[in-house]
């Protein structure tokens, strides 16, 4: 690792941690109330939400891109509402017409505008592209602590460390209710917890959660994030303190280890290029999964464990 | 431009636009009647996590074919790729169903690791420039450039195929996704009956990766489904509806495609069938909300006046 260090790889290592951290946290709550797609669904509407905002506006600006993705997510959330009453289709058949069909739109949308003069394009929506988030500013380590050069730092670091503390404060605050919620509505609803309105918390988090990492490093590492480190510890524990401390500790461990390996493993096989880090992080985070479902200590349904 | 688009429609833009709708159609079609019966089976998303779990196969046997000299993006060739990788994520898909672990977080699981480790691989492809990189980028969300006559006919072959075991399944399908304990009881042994249906899906799946794409293949099983529904509730004539719906819309969304070529395919043909929809959701007769909202105002005007 030499100089370069610090500008090419500190800044995608970072953010990929930060959007991992904020995507498997509410991705806990998903899994044990099986909405575990719910996240699926929502980094696939996100980018018509995106593009129609930025035609609107004409602003890419991070506050015009959220609503616009929030506006999107919630158009959709209605779409299959309303295809579930009235074909009276399965949950996941509605969301898969739905989501495609945002999606569909979404790229007809980026394709036709050119609205790719932004950062967004397909590409990015297809791969992510965590490798283009560097930091020119930086020249070694001591710029850590230069406020020049800090000044350059991409902005959706900044922006997905507020979004990170924010998603994982208001689920520190919200534990109690949450998790009552979560194992017996109904036992909920006789304390006096608003249970509809903490399920609708719990979309809204995950939802800026997905739109905040959609938009720096691409659906592909939201799905992911979302879903296999809380399915890895979900494995392995029957607490759900440390199932949500696992996992966070497993998202952050793929994230960092699939930021270097695809930087670096080529190069030390000799091919003299990297790979896309969000999919090698996703991929990574499978491969985990893989080895939790062959090893975990809690790997069976209750109905077969001994 | 709308000159253009005219003629694609009528088949006049030349031998490789008419050959082009005509695979697409084929493709809506085969699809379409599928579609009927995995939604029926409640196997929506599993097929959209088999569509993205090709991306690997598709990866590697472009990389083994361009390694061994040939051309990279040989359709048979690529198409055997997609077809093991999907095998072994639906085999993954399987065994992480028999954790602990909710079925639709096993789905997502399979989904995003096996994409995730497909883009890897293409973005070696991209950096090792073999070929060109665009010509496999048609995988994702489909193109009907640079189809070839080859391509057409494995299309038509694969529709035949998938179309006539349907035919010959239907039997058992429709007892297996109404009510699989019943099957049982007749007989019908549901877990072959259900791995037939993956199957029939994954040819589809296979067939959609030029013209869909695999990200969007998924909603081409699905929608005709849907709104085939809204007009029918007999199993047959619900599948050969959808399987006309998916068959008018790729043909318009190919066609389209070929006449706008900023038009990416996969997404128009998407769209379209999602008017489709649309619009038999609002004037389909007695489920649709126009059919609907005059029944509801019937009743009301009939309690008002007190004759029920």
């Amino acid at each position: 690792m030499g100089s370069e260090f610090v500008p090419l790889t500190l800044p995608p290592l970072v953010i990929a941690t930060l959007a991992a951290l904020a995507c498997a946290a509410p991705g806990n709550f998903l899994l044990l109330r099986r909405q575990a797609l719910l996240g699926d669904a929502i980094s696939h509407v996100v980018l018509p939400g995106l593009v129609a905002a930025f035609l609107l506006t004409g602003s890419a600006a991070p506050p015009v891109m959220l609503a616009g993705a929030l506006a999107a997510a919630a158009l959709s959330a209605l779409m299959i509402e309303a295809i579930r009453r009235t074909t009276s289709a399965d949950p996941g058949a509605a969301m898969g017409a739905t989501f495609t069909t945002m999606f569909a739109a979404g790229v007809l949308l980026l394709e036709l505008s050119g609205a790719s003069a932004t950062h967004l394009d397909v590409e990015h929506a297809l791969y992510g592209s965590l490798e283009a988030l560097i930091w020119i500013d930086a020249t070694d380590w001591s710029s850590l602590l230069d406020p020049a050069a800090l000044a350059g730092l991409p902005p959706e670091l900044p922006q997905l460390a507020l979004i990170c503390a924010a998603v994982l404060g208001l689920i520190a605050a919200l534990w109690r209710p949450l998790v009552i919620a979560t194992f017996d509505e109904g036992f909920a609803a006789t304390q006096g917890i608003p249970v509809r309105l903490l399920s609708a918390a719990l979309t809204g988090l995950t939802a800026l959660a997905a739109v905040a990492a959609f938009s720096a490093v691409g659906s592909i590492l939201t799905i992911a994030m979302l879903v296999c480190p809380p399915a890895t510890a979900r494995l392995m524990t029957d607490s759900l303190p440390r199932q949500m401390g696992l996992s966070l500790l497993i998202a952050a461990t793929a994230a960092v280890l699939g930021t270097l390996a695809a930087g670096y493993l080529p190069l030390l096989m000799g091919l003299p290029f990297a790979v896309s880090a969000a999919g090698s992080i996703a991929a990574l985070s499978g491969l985990f999964l893989a080895l939790a479902a062959a090893f975990g200590p809690r790997r069976l349904p209750l109905s077969r464990a001994a | 431009m709308l000159d253009a688009v005219l003629n694609a429609l009528i088949l006049n833009a030349g031998y490789n636009a008419a050959l082009v709708g005509l695979g697409a159609a084929l493709l809506g079609l085969a699809a379409g009647c599928t579609g009927a019966f995995v939604t029926l089976r409640r196997r929506a998303l599993t097929s959209d996590a088999m569509a993205h779990a090709t991306l690997p196969g598709i990866a590697v046997a472009f990389l083994l074919m361009a390694a061994a000299g040939g051309d990279g993006r040989n359709l048979a060739g690529l198409m055997i790729g997609a077809g093991l990788s999907a095998v072994l994520g639906l085999a993954w898909l399987d065994s992480l169903s028999r954790t602990r672990l909710p079925e639709d977080a096993a789905i997502g699981a399979t989904l995003a690791s096996f994409y995730g480790a497909g883009i890897v691989l293409m973005t070696v492809i991209q950096n090792l420039a073999l070929g060109r990189p665009a010509g496999l980028d048609s995988v994702l969300l489909g193109s009907t450039a640079g189809m070839l006559r080859g391509d057409a006919i494995t299309l038509a072959i694969g529709a035949a195929l998938t179309l006539g075991l349907l035919l010959l399944l239907r039997r058992p399908l429709i007892m297996t996704a109404f009510d699989p304990g019943h099957a049982r009881l007749m007989g019908v042994n549901t877990d072959l009956t259900d791995r037939a249906l993956l199957l029939l899906t994954l040819a589809c799946v296979l067939l959609g990766l030029h013209v869909v794409g695999l990200i969007l293949i998924v909603a081409l099983l699905i929608i005709p489904a849907l709104a085939a529904r809204l007009w029918s509730d007999r199993m047959e004539t619900v599948a050969l509806l959808a399987g006309a719906i998916g068959a008018v819309a790729g043909y318009l969304g190919a066609a389209l495609s070929v006449a706008l070529p900023d038009l990416p395919t996969g997404p128009a043909i998407v769209l379209i069938t999602f008017t489709a929809f649309a619009l038999s959701a609002l004037i389909a007769p007695r489920k649709g909300i126009l059919a609907q909202t005059v029944a509801r105002a019937r009743l009301r005007r009939a309690a008002i006046s007190g004759r029920r």
